[in-house]
């Protein structure tokens, strides 16, 4: 018990959880931006995996490390565009799609990758962001290390989730958004055009989860290698119903989830004879665990995947 | 001095494919005016409020709101101009507020901030001006039908709506909701709003109206005062030609081939079918008339074999039964004509054959060992076709390619071709052409000739009195004791449905 | 501009649309390989070379085609009664490391012919087993299969890891992470000697004939169809909607299952985690490309065992990532969407 103690009580824990959850709340947030307007984009997974190269490559070739999560935004909301054109235009399945996607996304990752860098026995690397220390608070005890040594992006997750729940239940287009995820005919008829609606939450969404992909690369690693996003952006999927499609939610169900893995992690070295693919399931596990919990109770939105056409009812 | 025309549609024609929705429409209205705009199934009237609302774009026309040209296919325009829609399907989401369903749209999109006190505020105060009080906060799925058609009204009203259209408004409400939304609709009236109603019921035009368009086919077909017209002319100015349908010779009841005794049925918490008793026999046929959404959809689902009573007692051919299923009824001889034929009664990307023998699969004339017939299954499809009279498909061809009457001979031949004992009709002829009609009862009525015992759920009271022997009303999941058919009046009628059964006790002959 | 649906679905466009897409496919591939400064035209030939340049190379293609056929048919199945099954690869391992087991068990006494059925359908069974989960998470609390099934993937391959560490390590392999081989007697004989070219191929095409069979002529054909077409109007015609369901997620895992058996007793012997260069991903896009069809199948996973295979080779001769084949290949997903999609719709203006 001792033990068990002894890592929660350890600073390096909770600068890991906020480490581990930055990704999962960029992915989580796009994904739900996206379903809240009516569209699944199970693309996530190769989005953020084009995100993780393109930003890196882009870092790699001389830009600053801000031009490189730009980049890997511009690119998210590429394929952003692409899903939408396929699913809100044609109205295609959106399982399908997504999944399509992120073949595409991932395969084109690792074309251009290995297109631009040649293989090498040691990965090339590049400096990553540093720790940004705020002020006074990065100096407390305990506290500071624990939740103040993290890198900007971090910083940033965290407010765009709070500005995204602002966004969803305080303002004009949050209503917008909202309508066209629960009853496009109604937003259209109160002169909301679901499908312009619609874009935007799936571009803006894929751009936000090719940053979580970027995020490893440039803070979390410094190298790309193919694979490395891991099934996070599945994850992130889960999430979404897991926070009832509601942003702050999705923030702490993040923050929960990457507390689990962190704490397995310190386990593991505790834990020295079980083996450690046990503890590498239980993310897996966790997020199938949190599907069922919550898919019955959750709020989902009511023309999620069900797609629009003018004047088809 | 003559008010002055706020709205006029000129000229309107709109064509899907082949089909003339709208063959040249013009309709004006003017200031403080209640118009009906009268016509049945298929006459065109919401396509022309699809227009008028922006919607859909016409083939050709024009719509002006106070002398000025609205741009086609856009809604926005529309409201911005002061037209308001009330759909007959609610465009109102039930996971969002009152107030948020309200709102959405009319506020610029790009701002930093919902003012919601303001817009609770002008909310309640429109509320209170039409009598139409609602709690702003409250969850919208939580609200009663009633209530939504008012948050509805509400929501084009707030957007300064000075004209308002309402797509069959009564169709979802009770007797009394509808009264008073009638009365809420002439106080509106009179404080200077337009309104256009479309509605296919004579009572409530005659009552309700200043002024009334008949549609018919797509055209104009008269236009008429309230005050200098009645309702035997509407009728016909309605449906245009005088069309028969099959007269019946009485009955001969034989014995009883099912009957319920205080049958309750519960889906997700609700009683959807409380402590009900009816009786079917062979030979006879029993009408159930009711307001839709009072519990016809549980009992066409009970008695199809897709949900099971969780009280009361079956009978079905004497047996006592717990539970009906679909393969056991089938097999038995019990013939179901689903609510919904596309959504139950076809799979419409599967062949005509196929949809004729799927509920008959497992008997042996149509597989054996698991290996399907399917030469049994393409003969039966193609004598169906035949004898049924279904046109516009054949045995191989995919079932959603047949128009509706089509695919309902399609379903009623396979239900029929073998002489059923017992018939579950549920809306059988909902949204057909009046020729469909014909063909359906003539069929419905034929069944009966021959001894099978007929269940008939219907919305229409025209047909349930031209069908029916006796006669049963559903009010919220309740049945009242039957009337005979001979007994039946209009009056008496409407007071079962909304519930008032006094007037029809002391009815009951018991099996 | 609007679209419209068709009244009458083309016959021309439908058999086309696969090839229209795998057209567009390379096309959009190729300003890729232009890109990389390569000849376009000339990368075609090559993988059309390296894939069946040579009686090696062409049985090689075979061979990658082979798990691709049952993945593409697992998909297939699955998609068809609208069961979102993308857990292939998965039960795929677990269907491997199954035969792995029992293969290098007490049970590998027993003779061939006896053994191999054996083995076959244990891996079928792992498969299934695995399929189960999200099917009974869908039946039972409504949850979308799609994610479940995509997040048991990566609880397979690390179950995997874990036994090939573990309990089923082969202490010959150097300490390198594999399983304890197969016995000899239960590796499929070969269909061409000196080749890698395995009977699975022809179980894999027997399979496609049966399913295809299955689908078409039997009553679970037609009522996992009208389920997966229309579940409310296929339940009031009487057909078992939960039971269908599980007969097809059987099925469909079983499918799966079988492909990682075959695989392990046609063509390694033994399970590494890289078993599967994503054969359960890619069935999906053979399914989509054979329109669901279980005969279009065997050409669908033939022109993407083509693309694997004869990119290695251009790989070599042009430098170009082999990469391509895999975008290549997902792209013709994403084309033959589209495809199906005009069959179904036309511009109007």
């Amino acid at each position: 018990m001792s033990t068990l103690f002894d890592i929660i009580a350890s600073a390096g824990l909770w600068a890991a959880v906020l480490r581990i959850a930055t990704p999962l709340i960029f992915g989580t947030l796009g994904a739900l931006l996206s379903e809240r307007s009516g569209v699944l984009n199970l693309g996530i997974e190769g989005i953020m995996t084009f995100g993780a190269m393109i930003g890196w490559l882009a870092v790699f070739n001389g830009a600053d490390l801000w031009t490189g999560i730009l980049v890997a935004a511009l690119s998210g909301a590429l394929f952003g565009l692409l899903h939408a054109s396929m699913t809100v235009t044609l109205g295609l399945s959106q399982h399908v799609t997504g999944l399509g996607i992120t073949l595409f996304a991932s395969s084109l990752s690792y074309y251009i990758f290995r297109l631009t860098v040649p293989l090498a026995s040691t990965p090339p690397t590049v400096t990553p962001f540093r720790p940004l220390a705020i002020p006074g608070l990065s100096d407390l005890p305990f506290v500071g290390p624990a939740l103040f040594t993290q890198t900007a992006p971090t910083y940033l997750a965290i407010v765009i989730a709070l500005l995204l729940g602002y966004v969803v239940y305080r303002t004009p287009l949050g209503l917008a958004l909202r309508m066209s995820g629960e009853n496009p005919h109604a937003a259209e008829a109160q002169g909301v055009d679901p499908i312009k609606v619609r874009y935007g939450a799936i571009m803006a969404g894929s751009a936000l989860m090719a940053v979580g992909g970027a995020f490893l690369t440039l803070s979390a690693f410094n190298s790309f290698f193919p694979t490395m996003v891991q099934g996070r952006g599945w994850i992130c999927i889960a999430l979404v119903v897991f926070a009832s499609w509601k942003p702050a939610r999705a923030l702490f169900g993040a923050l929960l989830f990457a507390f689990f893995d962190a704490f397995q992690l310190r386990l593991q070295a505790v834990l020295g004879d079980v083996p450690y693919q046990i503890f590498l399931m239980m993310p897996y596990i966790l997020s199938i665990v949190a599907l069922a919990a919550m898919a019955r109770r959750a709020r989902v939105p009511q023309a999620l995947m069900q797609p629009y056409r003018r004047g088809e009812r | 001095m003559t008010p002055e025309t706020v709205l006029e549609l000129s000229h309107i024609s709109k064509r899907f494919g082949a089909i003339v929705a709208n063959d040249d429409i013009s309709i004006s209205l003017r200031k403080g005016e209640l118009l009906a705009l009268l016509g049945e199934n298929g006459a065109g009237k919401t396509t022309l409020m699809s227009i008028l609302f922006g919607h859909y774009t016409p083939d050709e026309g024009t719509v002006r709101v106070d002398g000025v040209e609205l741009p086609h296919g856009r809604p926005r325009a529309a409201i911005k101009a002061g037209v308001g829609m009330v759909h007959q399907h609610f465009s109102l989401s039930p996971n969002l507020t009152v107030l948020e369903n309200v709102m959405t749209g009319t506020e610029p999109l790009w701002s930093w901030r919902s003012n919601k006190k303001a817009a609770r505020r002008k909310l309640l105060a429109i509320a209170e001006r039409f009598g139409l009080e609602v709690d702003p906060g409250a969850r919208l799925g939580d609200l009663s039908v009633g209530e939504q058609q008012r948050v509805e009204i509400l929501k084009a009203l707030y957007n300064d709506a000075r004209i308002l259209i309402l797509d069959e408004p009564t169709a979802v409400l009770t007797n009394i909701e509808a009264e008073r939304l009638f009365r809420t609709l002439k106080e509106m009236a009179r404080q200077g709003l337009s309104l256009i109603f479309i509605s296919h019921k004579l009572d409530e035009v005659m009552a309700a109206a200043d002024r009334i368009v008949v549609l018919r086919g797509g055209k104009v077909a008269a236009e008429r005062m309230a005050s200098e017209t009645n309702k035997a002319e509407l009728a016909e100015l309605m449906v245009g030609h005088r069309v028969t349908r099959p007269t019946r010779e009485p009955a001969t009841p034989g014995e009883t081939v099912f009957q319920a005794s205080r049958l309750t049925v519960t889906s997700g918490g609700i009683d959807r079918l409380k402590e009900i008793d009816f009786f079917l026999r062979e030979g006879e046929t029993l009408g159930i008339i009711g307001v839709s959404g009072n519990g016809q959809a549980a009992l066409s689902q009970l008695m199809s074999g897709l949900a099971a009573p969780s009280s009361g007692e079956m009978r079905l051919f004497g047996e006592i039964t717990p539970a009906l299923d679909v393969h056991e009824l089938v097999e038995a001889g019990v013939g179901r004509i689903p609510e919904d034929r596309h959504r139950q009664g076809t799979i419409g990307e599967m062949a005509i054959w196929e949809n004729a023998v799927l509920e008959r699969i497992h008997t042996a004339h149509f597989s054996r060992a698991g290996l399907v017939n399917r030469m049994a299954g393409q003969a039966l499809a193609a004598t169906i076709i035949e004898d049924f009279d279904v046109r516009g498909g054949t045995p191989t061809s995919r079932a959603r390619l047949l128009s509706g009457g089509n695919m309902q001979k399609l379903i009623l031949g396979r239900n029929l071709y073998r002489r059923p004992r017992i018939l579950i009709a549920a809306q059988p002829t909902r949204g057909l052409d009046e020729g469909a009609v014909a063909a359906v009862h003539a069929r419905i009525l034929e069944a009966r000739r021959q001894g099978t015992a007929v269940l008939l759920i219907s919305e229409d009271l025209d047909e349930v009195i031209g069908l029916a022997d006796r006669i049963q009303a559903i009010v919220k999941g309740r049945l009242s004791a039957p009337i005979a058919a001979e007994d039946a009046d209009p009056r008496r009628l409407g007071l079962m449905m909304s519930g008032d059964w006094t007037s029809s006790e002391g009815q009951t002959d018991a099996p | 501009m609007r679209l419209e649906r068709r009244e009458h679905r083309p016959l021309l466009l439908v058999v086309l649309s696969p090839i229209l897409a795998v057209a567009a496919a390379l096309a959009l591939a190729g300003i890729l390989i232009a890109l990389a400064g390569a000849p376009v035209l000339e990368a075609y030939g090559r993988i059309l070379t390296g894939a069946f340049g040579t009686r090696l190379s062409a049985t090689e293609t075979l061979t990658r085609a082979t798990p691709l056929m049952l993945t593409g048919l697992a998909a297939a199945v699955a998609f068809r009664a609208r069961l979102w099954n993308i857990g292939a690869e998965g039960q795929f391992y677990l269907g491997a490391i199954m035969v792995a087991a029992l293969g290098s068990s007490a049970l590998s006494g027993l003779p061939g012919p006896v053994l191999i059925p054996l083995l076959f359908a244990a891996g079928a069974l792992a498969g299934i087993l695995l399929m189960l989960v999200p099917l009974w998470l869908r039946l039972r609390f409504s949850v979308d299969e799609v994610v479940t099934s995509l997040l048991l993937n990566f609880v397979a391959v690390l179950f995997v890891s874990m036994m090939i560490e573990g309990p089923l390590k082969d202490p010959l392999a150097f300490g390198w992470p594999q399983s304890m081989p197969v016995a000899d007697h239960a590796l499929l004989p070969k269909l061409i000697e000196r080749s890698r070219l395995h009977i699975g191929l022809l179980v894999a095409v027997v399979t496609a004939l049966v399913v295809h069979f299955l689908q078409a002529r039997t009553v679970f054909g037609l009522q996992s169809r009208a389920a997966g077409l229309n579940p409310e109007g296929a339940a009031f015609a009487g057909v078992p909607l939960g039971r269908t369901l599980v007969k097809v997620a059987c099925l469909s895992g079983g499918l799966a299952g079988l492909a990682g058996a075959i695989e392990v007793m046609g063509v390694k012997g033994y399970v590494t985690t890289d078993l599967s260069p994503g054969y359960g991903y890619a069935g999906i896009i053979v399914a989509m490309l054979a329109n669901l069809n279980p005969l279009g199948v065997i050409a669908a996973a033939l022109f993407t065992a083509t693309m694997f295979v004869g990119a290695d080779g251009m790989s070599r001769a042009l430098s170009i990532p082999t990469y391509i084949a895999d975008v290549t290949v997902a792209l013709s997903l994403l084309t033959m969407l589209v495809a199906i999609f005009f069959t179904q719709y036309r511009i109007r203006r």
